[in-house]
Parts: structure tokens; C-alpha cells; sequence
């Protein structure tokens, strides 16, 4: 079997087999499979409105797996991405609500104010790291706890006590009518043109920069990076920071698109952590990011169309939809065993 | 003659690449077997397969006379093959006997019998000449002590042939004299040996018989007493190799390093050199000669901004570069290929190209207002690959691709390269074979003849002894004594580096108290 068409087949396989257990686990649990995978179809792609709402839905996975993937490549393991999106969440409709300025001043202050509140959150554990050799999991996922009550606090304050913001200004939203006439009034907005450019940008300072070369040098070896002259201190900070920048855009995304305002939150949003599994999946390559974010989103917001058309409980629906995605994600495994399967056939003849 | 083992026309092949074509290797009962070649050349290759890890797609393999299949190492085991590694698999913390029985602890009603144990590995022991004490913690022992706990790990579980595998890589001479006889006792107790080497000097002194491997090809055996270094070196290489490095008088003229009463301490806070001075003059070698962590490391990575300094100075033509970061020591004139390529000299999942950029991406022309130009590096690396004689695919092919001799050009392209005023070389030939050795030595020399400073560390005395105008010898973080090559044996530079600086001043001159 030659390289490439391996490679085209290990995908293929690998969501295939993820559909057929996911048959199996719902025939088990007395639903109609069928019906099941008819209601995830319909929920991705049934019309233009869904189509639209699932685009949304994968706006965020973007900007959290870029954060994820840019820490990656760093030989940094960010798993504050999700503390880092509430915060930066916080900070754009914080920056929506408070002041009213003409759109061309508001909506960039707004998504600037997420960036630098995300790369702040990103910031400590780079810099623990960088000066104590404090390791970044533990930090960063302290942090999220930090972020998660700061934020409640805060929206406590702000709206006087109540739960959530006041909705912020029309010069501070993503919101697009030409975007939501295209799709039947979906939520869509042009936050997805934002992440795309930020796949743009990721893939520039890694393959155009210098910041680049050293950032990767340093995630493979960081002996060799020092012998090299680089700082690695400095490199590790400047790489959480801007992994951080990238989770704090992904919370604009839901402050100034799809809600449109930050209400305080019982607990994490998920998408942070699923931002792991999206870089995981596209190899920690802006490329692969997108493929993973499309999947992620699309799975996500199609499942929720399952309980209603199907009928089959959302619990079910989750360990389906978990099933696919680990099959996707054990590519290596299938890859091994089409390799094996190729091998036999080699040796028969 | 009955054979213990007979590979016949081995073929091993990862892919399209081959790694083994048509070897034959016969072992006869009771000899010291060397298998020679390259790095590279399929020796390891060869090796895996008889030990099981490795199943090759053609040949077979013979165990007194009876075909066996071996498909995994504990079958080789069974058949009583036992490896000596170069890199011993040793649990630090363990006494030499738990280390011994581990995998196969002889138990007692679920509690392991360490006692019985440790008297058989005693037992083993006395009757080898090993000297090893069944109760002493593998930390605490020598490097040598360390192989013998080794070969008695293969002895302990029934092993008749023995592979040594680059047995003599990180001894001193006196303990690879104590190997050697070592070896030769095994013998006399029946076992038969197959020693994997590249040292042409080692299976001159030990072996029976060689067997030639070329580029995955079996070039053919001879009989050692039948033939000599030269020739050897031929078969290995497929040409004719000079063995005494050419090189001229030096001419050295005035200090281009100076290290004055340099301390530095590892990160226990211990002190690993101690109130070290050193002179390197524009124009000679300098040499340093010692025992692997004596104090080489931190030397060199103190010098180079790598590791802090304690207390003391370091200077570069007068210029006092003491606790700077490793750019700017670099950009004083310095060049440096560091002792551990892997860990330090390579990024070794980036291109090759990408690091022979590695010490000049952030200048012009590779790099311009913090945008970098990939075609600039690609055209670097490809003079530095044609002027080294790296041999690679090309500038985009994995550094991890390469083999470690390739790899080392490439390091050595890239310092020597920028022309700097020092060059520090550590083990720059460690691991690697005849022909590649040749290749970096003269190179060394000719940064030499151009005017410029060289300091060589190595642990490999004819290194030493060949290659330096001046040999400083370390023992304990101090430099013992400074030696011209030409008026010193290595039988005093092995003393001197085992601190017995008295005995070599009274071996070395004669001199009679």
C-alpha cells in the first residue's frame, strides 16, 4: 500500500469504525441508529440555518486549539486555555458594556481587551515556569479556577449583583446582518473570519519569524536551544503569552458573537479543554487546527439535534459522539493495523 | 571445526533500505570473534537479529549446528546468548546483585532469596577473576566495575556466547587491560565472544578471527594473526587510511584563552573544578586528557557560558568573558561542539539545514527585521554539506536521519564555519569510525595551521596522543600536569589521570628516590 493512499485511508477508516461502535452502543441501548446518525446529519447539515450555527460553533474550537497547538510546538503543555478564555470572555464584554465608541474604535479595543487579558492569564505560568521551573499543568490549571470565580465575582460587581451583563453595544459585536440573512438567521459572525486569519498568523510566526524558528527549537530541545544562544526563559513566556492571546480571542468570539454578553458560570465551559483534543487531532499544525475545530464543532452542535429528532438521551448521544472522536484521534492505531492487514496479504502471496 | 553459532547470508531490510545484504558470520567455540565495521555499516543490525529483536527477511541462523528461529530476545536467552551493552541497563540504586537477578529473582515463597543469589554471583565471580562485591550499590562503583557487573548478569543466567558490544567505549586504559583479560579468561572456561568494535587496535590485541561488514554488505572474514591495521581499515573502509594524523610543528604565538583559578560547582553545589588555570595559545591544540567526570563537562560548559562559574576568571584575548550568556561568548570569537551532539549540537527534528543555521539564524542574511529568508539557510547549509562532506538526502532531510558520523560534520561545519578564534571540541570523534575520525582530526589541524586556537577534550588516549601540541592532563576538577606528546607514554598519561601523579612522575622519568 503506498504512503499517500494510507494516509487517505486512515481517516476514512478511523470515522468509520467510530460510527459503527457508536451503532452498536445505541442498537444496545434500544435506539435506532439510523434515525440516530439521520438527527446528527440533519443537525449539522439539514438547512442553512444549521449550517451557519455549526460554523459558529466552530469558531471558538479554533481559537482554543490555536492556543493549544502554539504551546505545543513550544514543548509547552497549556491546559489553561480554558481559564484564559473566561477571562478574555470577561474582558470583551466588560470593554462592550462600560463605553460606547464608534465601532472602527470599540470592537477592535473589545477583542484587544480579551487578547491581553488572555495572554496575562498566560503570562504567570510562563513566568513561573520560566523563573522556578514551576511546571505549567499545575499552574495553568489552578489558573482556570482562579479565572472561573474572578469572573463570577466581577460579573457580580459590574451588574450589581445579578448573573450577567447588560448586553454590550452594537458597536462593540462581531454580529453580522449579511452573515445571518445568508443563513437564515443563525448566529453566525464574523469571528470565523478572525480565526482563519489567526490560523494565517499562527502558521507565520512559526514558519516566517524568528520568533518562530527559536519558538520550535526551544519545544524540541531546549539544551540544544540553549547552547544555541537563545533565551529559553524568554521564549517560554513569549510562547504561554501568546498561546494565552489566542484563548482569550476564542472568549471574544462568545462575548461579542454568539451571546453578545458574560453571565457568571457554574463551571467551565469545556471548550478550553476541548481546545487540547482539536490541536491533538490536527497535530499541533495550524492546518490540522482547522480540520480539528471543523470536526469537534460539527460533531458538538450536530449531537444536539439527537434528542429531539431521535429521541435518544443526551447522555447516549455523548458517548457516541465521544466514541468517534477517540476513534479519530487513535489514527496511529488504525494505521498500524491497515499496515499489519497490508503486511499479511504481502506474505499470503 | 564445530561452529556455535553460523549466520548464514543474513538479509535485514527496513523498507527499501537494506541494512543487512548476504552477511555470514560463523562463530567457532571458544574464540574471540570481532565484528567490524562502520557506523552505520549493519554491525547493531546484525547483532539485534541473533539477539531476537530484529527478524530478517532472508538467511538463517545456526545454534551448534541446529537452525533456530529466535523471535525474541528471551529465545536467545534460552539458547545461552547474553549481551553486553554498551549503555549498561543497570538500576543505579541497586546492589550489583538485585540487578543481577532482576527479571528473574529467584523466590522463596514470594519473597525474593537474595542470599542464595548473591553467593552464586560470588561464586561467579571468583571463578571469572571479576572481582565484584554481590553487595555493593551500582553508584558507587567504577565504570569498568559496572561492565563486569554486566558480563555477570549474561554469566548468571547461562550464557555460553557472549556479545560485547563497543565494549571498550568509556574505560581507561588500565581497565580495558583488565577486559581484555577478562575476556581472555572467559575463553579458557569454554565461552566464545563476539565483539562489536571499530577499534582497530582492540581486535589486533584480542581476537581470533574478524569478520568485515561494509555498507549492510559481509565483506568476508580473516584471521587476525594473518593480517594487520591497515588492511583491516581498508576491508572496513573500501579504501586506504592513514592512521597517524599529518600534521607539522606547531607554531603558536600568543594567549587566545585563559582560565584562572576557575571554580565551578554542579548543581548540588559541589565543586567539579577546582581553581583550574589553563592557557590557550593562537596557533595549538591543547588537549585535555582525564577520566569521564572529572570535571571536563563543566569546564567546557563554564567556558561557554552554559554553566555558572563560582569563582575565578575566563578570558578570551584578554577579554574577560566570565559568567556571560552562551551568545555573547560566542560572538567573542568562540565556537563549540559540544561532547553530547544530541543533547546539545542538534535539534535533532529539525532539518539539517535548520541546524547548521542554528548559531547564525538570527542574523542578516538569514534573518532580516525579525522575518526569516528559509532560502538563505537552505544555501548554507548546502556549501557546509558539499565543504564537510556531510552526507545527507539534503538540507530538508531530518538531522535525526543521519548517521552520528554525518551528524558531526555537520556540527563541525557549522562552527568551523564561522571561523572562530577558539574552538572547543569535545569527544568530537566519540562513537564514530576510522574514516570520519580522519576526516575531523585533520580539520582540527588545519583550524590549527590557519592561526587559530583549538581545545580538544577527550576521553580516547591516541586522540590525545595524535592530535594535541600540548596535553593537559585533568584528574578531580584540577589539571595535574601539562605534557608534551611526544615526550609521554600513555602508561603515564593513564596514571596521571587516575591521580596517581607521584608513580607517573617516577614511571614516566625513571626517576629513582
Amino acid at each position: 500500500m503506498s504512503n499517500r493512499a494510507t494516509n487517505l485511508l486512515v481517516p476514512i477508516v478511523s470515522v468509520v469504525l467510530g460510527l459503527i461502535v457508536g451503532a452498536i452502543i445505541m442498537l444496545v441501548s434500544g435506539y435506532n441508529p439510523i434515525e440516530g446518525y439521520a438527527a446528527l446529519w440533519n443537525g449539522i447539515f439539514g438547512d442553512l440555518y444549521t449550517i451557519g450555527e455549526t460554523l459558529r460553533q466552530i469558531t471558538p474550537y479554533l481559537l482554543a486549539g490555536l492556543a493549544v497547538a502554539f504551546a505545543f510546538r513550544s514543548g509547552l503543555f497549556n491546559i489553561g486555555v480554558e481559564g484564559q478564555l473566561i477571562v478574555g470572555w470577561f474582558a470583551a464584554a466588560y470593554v462592550g458594556v462600560a463605553v460606547e465608541l464608534p465601532k472602527i474604535i470599540h470592537l477592535p479595543l473589545a477583542i484587544l481587551a480579551a487578547a491581553v487579558a488572555g495572554a496575562l492569564w498566560g503570562f504567570v505560568p510562563g513566568l513561573l515556569k520560566a523563573k522556578f521551573r514551576v511546571h505549567e499543568v499545575i499552574v495553568t490549571i489552578m489558573m482556570n479556577y482562579i479565572a472561573l470565580h474572578v469572573t463570577n465575582a466581577l460579573i457580580r460587581t459590574v451588574s450589581e449583583g445579578g448573573d450577567r451583563t447588560e448586553r454590550i453595544f452594537a458597536s462593540a459585536s462581531l454580529r453580522s446582518e449579511f452573515l445571518e440573512n445568508l443563513t437564515e438567521f443563525s448566529r453566525l459572525h464574523f469571528g470565523l473570519l478572525l480565526a482563519l486569519i489567526m490560523v494565517g498568523v499562527m502558521w507565520f510566526i512559526l514558519e516566517k519569524t524568528t520568533l518562530g524558528f527559536e519558538l520550535k527549537a526551544v519545544g524540541f530541545n531546549q539544551h540544544a536551544s540553549e547552547y544555541a544562544g537563545m533565551s529559553v526563559n524568554k521564549n517560554i513566556i513569549l510562547a504561554m503569552v501568546i498561546s494565552g492571546a489566542f484563548a482569550g480571542l476564542a472568549g471574544a468570539m462568545e462575548a461579542l458573537g454568539t451571546f453578545e454578553y458574560v453571565s457568571s458560570k457554574g463551571g467551565f465551559t469545556g471548550i478550553g479543554f476541548d481546545g487540547i483534543a482539536v490541536a491533538l487531532l490536527g497535530m499541533n499544525t495550524p492546518l490540522g487546527v482547522i480540520f480539528g475545530a471543523t470536526l469537534f464543532g460539527s460533531l458538538k452542535y450536530g449531537a444536539l439535534n439527537m434528542p429531539n429528532a431521535a429521541g435518544i438521551p443526551i447522555e447516549i448521544v455523548e458517548i457516541v459522539i465521544a466514541v468517534i472522536i477517540f476513534f479519530v484521534a487513535s489514527g496511529y492505531i488504525i494505521r498500524l493495523l491497515l499496515l499489519r492487514a497490508a503486511g499479511k496479504k504481502k506474505e499470503a502471496k | 571445526m564445530e561452529y556455535v553459532i553460523e549466520m548464514l547470508n543474513i538479509r535485514k531490510e527496513f523498507g527499501n533500505f537494506v541494512a543487512n545484504d548476504n552477511i555470514t558470520l560463523q562463530l567457532e567455540k571458544g574464540e574471540i570473534h570481532a565484528l567490524l565495521g562502520e557506523n552505520g555499516a549493519g554491525k547493531s543490525t546484525l547483532m539485534n537479529v541473533l539477539f531476537g529483536l530484529y527478524q530478517p527477511e532472508g538467511g538463517e541462523i545456526r545454534v551448534r549446528g541446529k537452525k533456530v528461529d529466535i523471535t525474541d530476545p528471551n529465545v536467545a536467552n534460552e539458547l545461552g546468548i547474553g549481551m553486553v551493552h554498551q549503555h549498561f541497563m543497570l538500576v543505579e540504586n541497586f546492589s550489583v546483585t538485585e540487578n543481577i537477578i532482576l527479571g528473574s529473582e529467584p523466590t522463596k515463597i514470594g519473597v525474593t532469596n537474595k542470599k542464595d543469589a548473591a553467593k552464586k554471583v560470588a561464586d561467579l565471580s571468583k571463578k571469572y577473576g571479576l572481582n565484584v562485591d554481590p553487595y555493593a550499590i551500582i553508584e558507587d562503583i567504577s565504570v569498568g566495575m559496572q561492565q563486569r557487573v554486566e558480563i555477570l548478569k549474561t554469566l548468571y543466567r547461562g550464557a555460553e556466547i557472549l556479545i560485547f558490544d563497543e565494549p571498550t567505549a568509556s574505560l581507561t586504559p588500565q581497565e580495558i587491560t583488565e577486559l581484555v583479560q577478562i575476556m581472555k579468561r572467559l575463553i579458557a572456561e569454554g565461552k566464545s565472544i563476539i565483539l562489536i568494535t571499530h577499534k582497530l587496535k582492540e581486535i589486533m590485541d584480542v581476537s581470533d578471527r574478524v569478520t568485515v561488514i561494509r555498507k549492510g554488505q559481509g565483506i568476508g572474514t580473516v584471521i587476525t594473526a594473518e593480517t594487520n591495521p591497515n588492511e583491516l581499515a581498508a576491508l572496513m573502509v573500501g579504501r586506504q587510511v592513514t592512521f597517524k594524523t599529518e600534521k607539522g610543528p606547531a607554531h603558536p604565538t600568543e594567549e587566545t584563552l585563559t582560565v584562572k583559578d576557575l571554580v565551578v560547582e554542579d548543581y548540588r553545589g559541589i565543586a567539579k573544578v577546582k581553581n583550574l588555570n589553563l592557557s590557550v595559545r593562537k596557533g595549538e591544540i591543547v588537549g585535555i586528557a582525564g577520566i569521564d567526570g572529572n570535571g571536563q563537562s563543566e569546564l567546557i560548559e563554564a567556558i561557554t557560558g552554559l554553566r555558572k562559574v563560582k569563582s575565578g576568571h575566563i578570558l578570551i584575548h584578554g577579554k574577560d568573558v566570565t559568567g556571560m550568556k552562551p551568545r555573547k561568548v560566542t560572538e567573542s570569537g568562540v565556537g563549540h561542539i559540544p561532547q553530547d551532539r544530541h543533547k546539545h549540537g542538534l535539534v535533532l527534528d529539525f532539518p539539517i539545514g535548520h541546524n547548521i543555521a542554528l548559531q547564525t539564524y538570527y542574523m542578516a542574511p538569514i534573518s532580516k527585521s525579525g522575518i526569516m529568508d528559509y532560502n538563505k539557510i537552505t544555501e548554507k547549509a548546502q556549501q557546509i554539506i558539499k565543504d564537510f562532506d556531510v552526507r545527507t538526502q539534503g538540507p530538508h532531510e531530518p538531522a535525526r536521519a543521519l548517521s552520528g558520523g554525518n551528524q558531526q560534520k555537520a556540527i563541525i561545519g557549522r562552527e568551523v564555519d564561522r571561523n572562530p578564534d577558539l574552538l572547543i571540541a569535545a569527544l568530537p570523534t566519540r562513537g564514530l569510525d576510522v574514516g570520519a575520525i580522519e576526516f575531523i582530526h585533520s580539520r582540527l589541524i588545519e583550524q590549527r595551521d590557519n592561526g587559530k586556537a583549538v581545545l580538544l577534550i577527550s576521553f580516547e588516549l591516541d586522540e590525545v596522543m595524535n592530535v594535541s601540541d600540548r596535553i593537559a592532563v585533568i584528574h578531580d576538577g584540577e589539571i595535574v600536569d601539562v605534557v608534551i606528546p611526544e615526550e609521554t607514554t600513555e602508561q603515564e598519561l593513564g596514571l596521571l589521570m587516575a591521580g596517581h601523579a607521584e608513580k607517573a612522575k617516577k614511571g614516566g622519568e625513571h626517576r629513582v628516590e
